[in-house]
């Protein structure tokens, strides 16, 4: 039986439920006897909570309990950790200032919890949540992360003086230095990398539960990594046994990061429904998501790069501002160092590189991981640079990149990383091919004619995902290791569950993962079934994000089908009476070498089960095995996206006419399922471009985009088709050769986004996001100037 | 205040004693445990609550369950026949691989099936703005746009 599966477009398994409305997302789950959460949280940026009165709340009708931070102190909870140490440039580790799940006296964003309010229904524990008076001391708030580094802006954390979390920095400095200072040319641009609300559709819930009978609590909650949930909160916050607490992450809807991290109302309600002793549900609405979900990005970064006159990259210098909002949510340090610059050589050679990074605690929602993480910031510093570079030294920004790519592999940047291998060449010239660059000029001048401003944009993209191998990271100041589990257990029947540490929640892993089993085991799709998501199902997990799935978890899948296959080897020397080193296993076969005698794997599955002459001093019963794989490098997806755009100068919208997106993601188990992936990042990075931005007002500290009316989500009608191709090289360090196709799509559209913008508007740069309004405005402003 | 609402939901009758700022969506998924139709906002913004009602699609979190008295509603767990063959626009995602996560995959192919009672045959562009009232954050909208055209040539 040759490969059936693998490469091939196989339909999602998950489509058949999730199209009929028999999905099982969090919100779903009623449980007998439970009760409703509301949080009671700040209206204010930055308060003193000078008291918090409950006596008319407690009275309201069907009040169950009621808790603030003060209960929480005194049940000694801790506050929530950050798992990611970063050491600044000082030598010392980074200011890490308590995270408390319910605020003790003071809030700092708003949005923060003040109190959370459990009742018999959900509009009852509304009722009393607006009873519960909180007698609040503004105080001044500060929103921007360069505002709040500035001598006397408003203090958030008594540990951390001048709001730093830390000063850090990666490369060499000196080298840098020394090359600028032979530059035959220096482009310089300061960009903000816009503040993004991940807003999976689903919103956050959680449905928590104590059992009196075994002294244990069940936690259903949309999260991405159930294991890592469970240990967080387990070991660092609540300090209850692991053992006796179940955590599920059911159906979830969508996560780009924001369900990684361990929120404060998992913990709050975990604990509390012991005190109630009922189960306690709690799903945010829309607006509290916006308040209290992680959020994204917000980087100010000036960066420099030098070229001599061939327009070769000599050096680049990089300074970045990064906001961690009012709390250190659980990835956070890590984003805008360790995820962001070492991705700073991007495709390219350059030699020398050098990035300090200073980040800064604000009055707003905690920023930690969205889809891509810190590489789509390096991406649009990197390829926004080359772009305008180019077109300041009249080179062809196409050529300019050839000039400067990485050619040879492994190659070791001047930024930690090494790339195993890729060919940026081959992606830059098949996207070159598709999005018809030859035509470019023609269609400007057609564009023209009708009075319309054309421009065309690259983007070169490169990140590292499969996260992480964990002795790089562990130097790098991860306080765990991030290996990923797998287990295979074959039935009597020869039928497998696959029970996997990674974390489904839009990405087809019970498709993709179980095409990759059946060809392994050379058995039918259908005998196998993929198991995520529950910490009593599986043994354990570092979870989903990063695109590591299939790099790291189906690698520990394959090495545990490995065993499998190993240990039926066995079973099949002694049921054929041949040597085990005899014995070869493929298509689903075991066969003696050189012969016609074999046995089917679901023969051997059964005979392990039926061991009635097993010699048991060499072969015990059973086909079960598992395994846990650390990854020995990080996986190095790449590509070229090309934009076209048209803007209307009357009214300043933008049309995106072409995009075409070549990508490099090494071996493809489901092609159908990659492009949707790519589909779907490319459009969170055009939103990016296009849409979406995270706006606090500076005065106030409120967030002013709060809803979808306000906050500008993509909508089909914003957004283009997409021509997509992969050309792939496979990952030279996993038995798949994949290298994961998660955040490609938005990582590299944002800067091909806005290099085709700033070409149509023959400017230099313009701040993402590019709403009509702003961009018409700069038009206005630049024909003023000509009338001048 | 509660009050009595009766109904039809998936060709068969249901009543139920509820408050009155019930709203049609809280009834669905928690009176009627219909979990199928889902909630994604709260400004009648995203569309996973989408369903139709006399056969109109409508955003079922912005209306009272009162308001669906002697209505007839149908749910993404009424479309599929009754010997579970799905309803073309389902098969139509679902070879067109237009869901993701799935969760505002209820709202649509509640809302794609009403488009095209308005446009038998749209194209591309129709498509995309008469998506404007549902949100997905998965899938980029390409594949759904494209299982949409197809569910409507299957239709021709
Ligand atoms: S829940 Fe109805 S439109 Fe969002
Ligand atoms: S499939 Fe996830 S929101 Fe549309």
């Amino acid at each position: 039986m040759a490969t059936p599966y693998i490469g091939v477009p196989v339909q999602r398994r998950e489509d058949l439920r999730f199209l009929t409305g028999a999905g099982n997302y969090t919100d779903d789950l009623t449980l007998p006897h439970q009760t409703h959460a509301v949080f009671v949280r700040s209206p204010h940026a930055h308060a003193r909570i000078r008291s918090i009165k409950l006596e008319r709340a407690r009275a309201a009708a069907g009040v169950v309990g009621i808790f603030t931070g003060a209960d929480v102190a005194a049940a000694k909870i801790n506050g929530l950790p950050c798992g990611w140490l970063i050491t600044g440039n000082d030598g010392k580790p980074m200011n890490e200032p308590a995270h408390p799940i319910l605020a003790l006296d003071t809030v700092r964003h708003a949005g923060d919890g003040v109190a959370v309010v459990i009742a018999e229904t959900l509009a009852q524990a509304r009722d009393a949540a607006e009873q519960v008076e909180v007698d609040y001391e503004v105080l001044p708030a500060v929103v921007d992360a360069v505002a709040a580094l500035a001598p006397g802006a408003p203090l958030l954390h008594e540990g951390a003086p001048g709001n730093r979390c830390y000063t850090w920095d990666i490369g060499d400095k000196a080298g840098v230095d020394a090359a600028f200072a032979r530059a035959a040319h220096v482009t310089t641009l300061e960009f903000v990398n816009n503040r993004l609300i991940p807003n999976a559709i689903e919103p956050r819930a959680v449905n928590a539960s104590y059992s009196r009978a075994d002294d244990s609590y069940t936690l259903y909650v949309a999260n991405q990594n159930p294991h890592v949930e469970r240990l967080l909160m387990c070991a660092f916050v609540l300090g209850l046994p692991e053992h006796k607490v179940r955590v599920v992450a059911p159906d979830v809807g969508g996560g780009f990061g924001s369900k990684i991290y361990l929120y404060a109302e998992d913990v709050v309600l975990t604990w509390a429904s012991r005190q109630v002793n009922r189960p306690i549900k709690w799903t945010a609405d829309r607006s509290e998501s916006f308040l209290s979900d992680a959020h994204g990005r917000d980087h100010h970064t000036k960066a420099q790069l030098a070229l001599d006159k061939d327009g070769q990259f000599l050096a680049l210098r990089v300074n970045t501002t990064a906001n961690l909002g009012a709390y250190l949510s659980t990835f956070a340090s890590a984003v805008p160092t360790i995820l962001y610059a070492t991705l700073l050589a991007g495709q390219y050679a350059t030699p020398v590189i050098h990035c300090e990074v200073t980040a800064a605690f604000t009055n707003t929602a905690p920023v930690d991981a969205y889809r891509g993480a810190g590489r789509p910031e390096a991406t649009y510093v990197v390829e926004r640079m080359v772009e305008t570079a180019a077109r300041e030294m009249g080179i062809d920004p196409a050529a300019i990149r050839r000039r400067n790519f990485i050619r040879s592999f492994p190659y070791q940047t001047p930024v930690a990383l090494m790339y195993d291998i890729g060919d940026y060449e081959a992606t830059l010239d098949r996207a070159i091919e598709l999005a018809d660059v030859a035509g470019f000029a023609t269609r400007r001048s057609q564009s023209q004619a009708r009075g319309k401003l054309r421009g065309l944009g690259y983007a070169c993209y490169i990140e590292a995902c499969g996260i992480a191998p964990s002795s790089v990271a562990g130097a790098l100041g991860a306080r765990a290791g991030l290996f990923e589990a797998g287990e295979v257990r074959v039935h009597p029947t020869g039928k497998v569950t696959v029970f996997t540490g990674s974390h489904s929640h839009g990405q087809g892993h019970e498709t993709s993962f179980a095409q990759v089993v059946a060809d392994r085991l050379g058995i039918s799709m259908d005998d196998v079934e993929i198991v995520h998501g529950d910490t009593s199902k599986v043994l354990f997990g570092m979870g989903t994000y990063g695109s590591r799935s299939l790099a790291v978890g189906g690698t520990a899948i394959i090495k545990a089908l490995d065993k499998v296959v190993a240990k039926g080897k066995k079973i099949a020397a002694h049921l054929l009476e041949a040597a085990e080193t005899d014995i070869e296993f493929a298509d689903g076969q075991f066969k003696v070498a050189g012969t016609d005698r074999s046995k089917a794997f679901a023969e051997i599955a059964l005979t392990a089960y039926v061991p009635h002459n097993f010699p048991h001093d060499k072969l015990e019963p059973g086909l079960n095995e598992n395994a846990f794989y650390d990854p020995s490098n990080f996986t190095f997806p790449a590509g070229t996206y090309i934009c076209e755009v048209e803007v209307d100068p009357e009214t300043g919208a933008v049309n995106i006419e072409r995009f075409v997106a070549v990508d490099d993601f090494g071996n493809i188990i489901n092609p159908m399922i990659v492009e949707g992936q790519v589909h779907g990042g490319l459009v969170q990075g055009l939103g990016q471009a296009l849409n979406e931005c995270g706006v606090y007002d500076s005065a106030s500290g409120q967030l002013t985009t709060g809803t979808f009316m306000d906050y500008c989500m993509p909508r089909a009608d914003d957004m283009p088709s997409f021509k997509v191709a992969t050309h792939g090289t496979a990952c030279t360090h996993n038995p798949l050769g994949v290298k994961g196709c998660g955040e490609a799509g938005a990582i590299g559209s944002p800067p091909a986004l806005m290099n085709a913008l700033t070409d149509a508007l023959g400017v230099a740069d313009f701040a993402m996001p590019a709403t009509p309004q702003r961009i018409w405005a700069t038009l206005q402003s630049k024909q003023q100037r000509k009338a001048a | 205040m509660t009050v009595k609402v009766s109904l039809t939901v998936n060709g068969k009758p249901a009543a139920a004693e509820v408050e009155e700022r019930t709203l049609l969506v809280s009834f669905i998924r928690e009176t009627l445990r219909l979990t199928g139709t889902h909630v994604g906002c709260d400004t009648a913004q995203c569309g996973a609550c989408t369903i139709h009602m006399d056969g109109q699609a409508v955003k079922s979190c912005n209306i009272l369950a009162m308001q669906a008295e002697g209505k007839s509603i149908t749910t993404i767990e009424g479309i599929a026949s009754a010997d579970g063959t799905l309803h073309p626009m389902q098969e139509a995602f679902r070879q067109n691989h237009g869901l993701q996560c799935g969760f505002c995959t209820p709202g649509m192919v509640m809302s794609a099936i009403d488009m095209l009672r308005h446009y038998p045959h749209p194209d591309e562009a129709t498509i995309r703005a008469e998506l404007d009232g549902n949100l997905c954050r998965c899938t980029g909208y390409h594949n759904i746009v494209k299982a949409i055209q197809a569910a409507s040539q299957a239709s021709a």
